[in-house]
């Protein structure tokens, strides 16, 4: 908060909000209206008589009708729901193992190895895929949700690594010790106090890594193809973008319906997530 | 209750030589405090003992038992770190409970013990808390609490006063000293602080850079330092020091510096006399010095100029330039001194030291 005079926190704190926040929250207001705006509307003129963009009096649910019956877009959800969960949790159990072996273990090595597996998540994802479609081809699981399953973690566990590998450096060693003292085997002291602790830690991680899952596109293009295959990233932009035909009402629709699931993840563990970002351990 | 002995106990860190032969016999029940300066190799030594460092070099033994390659959960030894390492996400008796839960004990007994070392402490309206609502005197009482109920062969204690503040700190103490007494375990303590070591030990071990100094009982410390090092070490304020020449007369030794001129007494002359006409060392007490009446002796005496004046109350620590030599007296708080006065102090004969000035070891 700015101290001082009203014009002060007016300039240099009210007005930067509140523009960042129109930035923020517009796309999502456009999508929301656009997708219960009839397609009447949508594809009229700008400079016709009663031109209204930024609101409509005759709302419809066509869009969302036509995207449940006329597309699978219930398939979609199901497929990218179960992708993005599924590789999240190899990726967090791997994360995990991973971070606490960099941040505990004293082994050889262990510091060229994190800045490896650091690099690892610089190389780009368009860059990867193509190498990857090789292997996905030989290991002939093109079209099939494993073939995301078990790439997306190429990204993922790096991250995750990363990011549990901070967390778990920030709490204190002596806990550990203690704990080993008191009779526990590394293991143990891992599994009842270490990750315990960690939980915020892992939260975040977890949510970031459903959330880069959820999202992903290019993996997803390239190697699904079947229509009832398809996640709901690009399903969305390969059904209802048809030549230079926009089918923007539905388009958007899908587009809203497919970012519900990641608001209310983030919603839901919002207060762990800020402390894993924030990584405070109080002794 | 047993016994820890360390044979020959060396710890290098790739280039550092962090811990250096160190032979140790600790007695059954005693209470052994490792003091010494930062970075002596005190805490790397107890951790060796706990297990935490792989030892290098050497033999410690736990009741006949080489535990060198025994992990710190079979070594039944309980700790009680500086920042006090309680499990943040678990209550006070959760807590106590965890290192008996992992060796299997009955929930009746775990409960028991519990009880029981929480009326130890005084802790029994803290048991459902989380350590994070226990103030820092009360978060080391769990600490202590914890180890208690394990019940172990030994404790080790790293530094666990430090981060409390002054009056806490000496409140602890004096608990520490009782609850030993109480429970009679072998306990090996840690700290920097001179003081909580000389009132906790039984005995006491100097360390400094990795190697044992001495080894004795507070007051033979005190009385009888080894060398220059825990002489200064120990006590406080600390002791004098001046460079003096010996100098012999017929039978009279004397030390000699610019400005002071004292006659050894008989016994620390006939130590002194091999070493005529060497640089030596000179050592006493500020509590053995006084301002200088018509008892005293002469030889005994001499002139220093006030620079500070310190009123505690209880004493008055004067610092003083002797010659080329700073000297803190501790002088009777009934008398009045003001800075940039001239006076004439005496010292107590036999307590005086005496140091070799290159081997640095007492005479």
């Amino acid at each position: 908060m700015i101290e001082g005079a009203l014009w002060r926190r007016w300039m240099f704190y009210n007005i930067p909000l509140i523009l960042f926040v129109f930035v923020l929250l517009f796309p999502f207001y456009w999508m929301i209206v656009t997708s219960f705006r009839p397609d009447g509307e949508l594809y009229r003129p700008w400079n016709a008589v009663n031109y209204m963009p930024f609101w409509t009096n005759k709302p419809t649910f066509e869009h969302f009708r036509y995207l449940f019956e006329e597309t699978d877009f219930g398939r979609w959800m199901v497929n990218t729901m179960f992708i993005a969960v599924t590789s999240t949790l190899i990726s967090l159990f791997c994360g995990v193992l991973a971070g606490y072996a960099l941040a505990r273990l004293n082994f050889p090595f262990a510091g060229s190895l994190g800045t490896m597996i650091f690099i690892t998540y610089l190389v780009p994802q368009t860059l990867l895929f193509i190498p990857l479609a090789e292997i996905i081809r030989n290991f002939h699981l093109g079209d099939t949700p494993w073939s995301l399953i078990l790439t997306y973690p190429t990204f993922l566990i790096p991250f995750c690594t990363w990011l549990m590998m901070g967390y778990f450096k920030a709490i204190p060693k002596e806990l550990e010790e203690c704990a080993r003292i008191d009779g526990a085997s590394r293991w143990k002291a891992m599994l009842y106090i270490i990750i315990p602790i960690a939980v915020p830690g892992i939260l975040s991680s977890g949510i970031i890594a459903f959330t880069l899952s959820w999202n992903e596109f290019i993996y997803a293009l390239v190697f699904l193809s079947s229509p009832q295959e398809k996640t709901v990233a690009v399903g969305v932009t390969s059904e209802l973008i048809r030549g230079d035909v926009f089918f923007w009402g539905s388009l958007m629709a899908g587009a809203l319906l497919g970012s519900v699931p990641v608001a209310i993840v983030y919603s839901f563990f919002v207060e762990h997530y800020v402390s894993g970002l924030t990584g405070s351990v109080k002794g | 209750m047993a016994e820890v002995s360390l044979h020959k106990l060396n710890k290098r860190f790739e280039a550092f030589h962090a811990v250096k032969d160190v032979d140790l016999q600790i007695r059954d029940k005693e209470f052994i405090v490792l003091v010494g300066p930062s970075g002596c190799g005190k805490t790397t030594t107890l951790r060796m003992i706990a297990g935490l460092e792989a030892v290098s070099d050497g033999e410690i033994r736990i009741d006949d038992t080489v535990v060198n390659e025994v992990p710190p959960m079979d070594r039944d030894i309980a700790m009680v770190f500086q920042n006090y390492a309680l499990y943040p996400h678990m209550s006070v008796a959760s807590n106590m409970a965890f290192g008996l839960k992992m060796r299997k004990f009955q929930k009746a007994e775990i409960n028991e013990r519990i009880k029981r070392a929480a009326g130890i402490l005084g802790i029994e309206s803290l048991l459902g808390r989380k350590p994070r609502q226990l103030s820092g005197g009360q978060r080391q009482r769990v600490a202590l609490g914890r180890a208690i109920v394990r019940d172990p062969k030994v404790f080790l204690f790293d530094e666990p006063l430090s981060n409390l503040d002054a009056k806490l700190r000496v409140q602890m103490r004096v608990e520490l000293k009782k609850l030993h007494e109480r429970l009679g375990t072998t306990a090996i303590y840690v700290t920097h602080d001179q003081v909580e070591a000389m009132t906790l030990g039984d005995r006491v071990v100097v360390m400094k850079d990795g190697v044992v100094q001495q080894v004795g009982e507070p007051l033979e410390l005190y009385n009888n330092p080894a060398n220059r090092f825990v002489a200064g070490f120990i006590g406080s304020p600390a002791m004098n020091f001046a460079d003096v020449m010996l100098t012999g007369n017929g039978g009279q030794v004397t030390a000699e510096a610019p400005g002071l001129r004292i006659a050894l007494p008989p016994d620390l002359a006939d130590r002194g006399r091999p070493h005529l006409g060497r640089k030596m060392t000179l050592g006493i007490r500020p509590e053995n010095i006084h301002v200088a009446g018509p008892s005293d002796e002469a030889g005994y005496c001499f002139d220093a100029g006030v620079e500070v004046v310190e009123q505690l109350g209880s004493e008055i620590l004067l610092d003083t330039r002797v010659g080329s030599a700073l000297f803190v007296a501790s002088i009777d708080p009934t008398i009045r001194v003001r800075p940039h006065e001239k006076l004439r102090l005496a010292l107590k004969p036999e307590r005086l030291h005496l140091f070799d000035a290159e081997s640095e070891k007492a005479l």
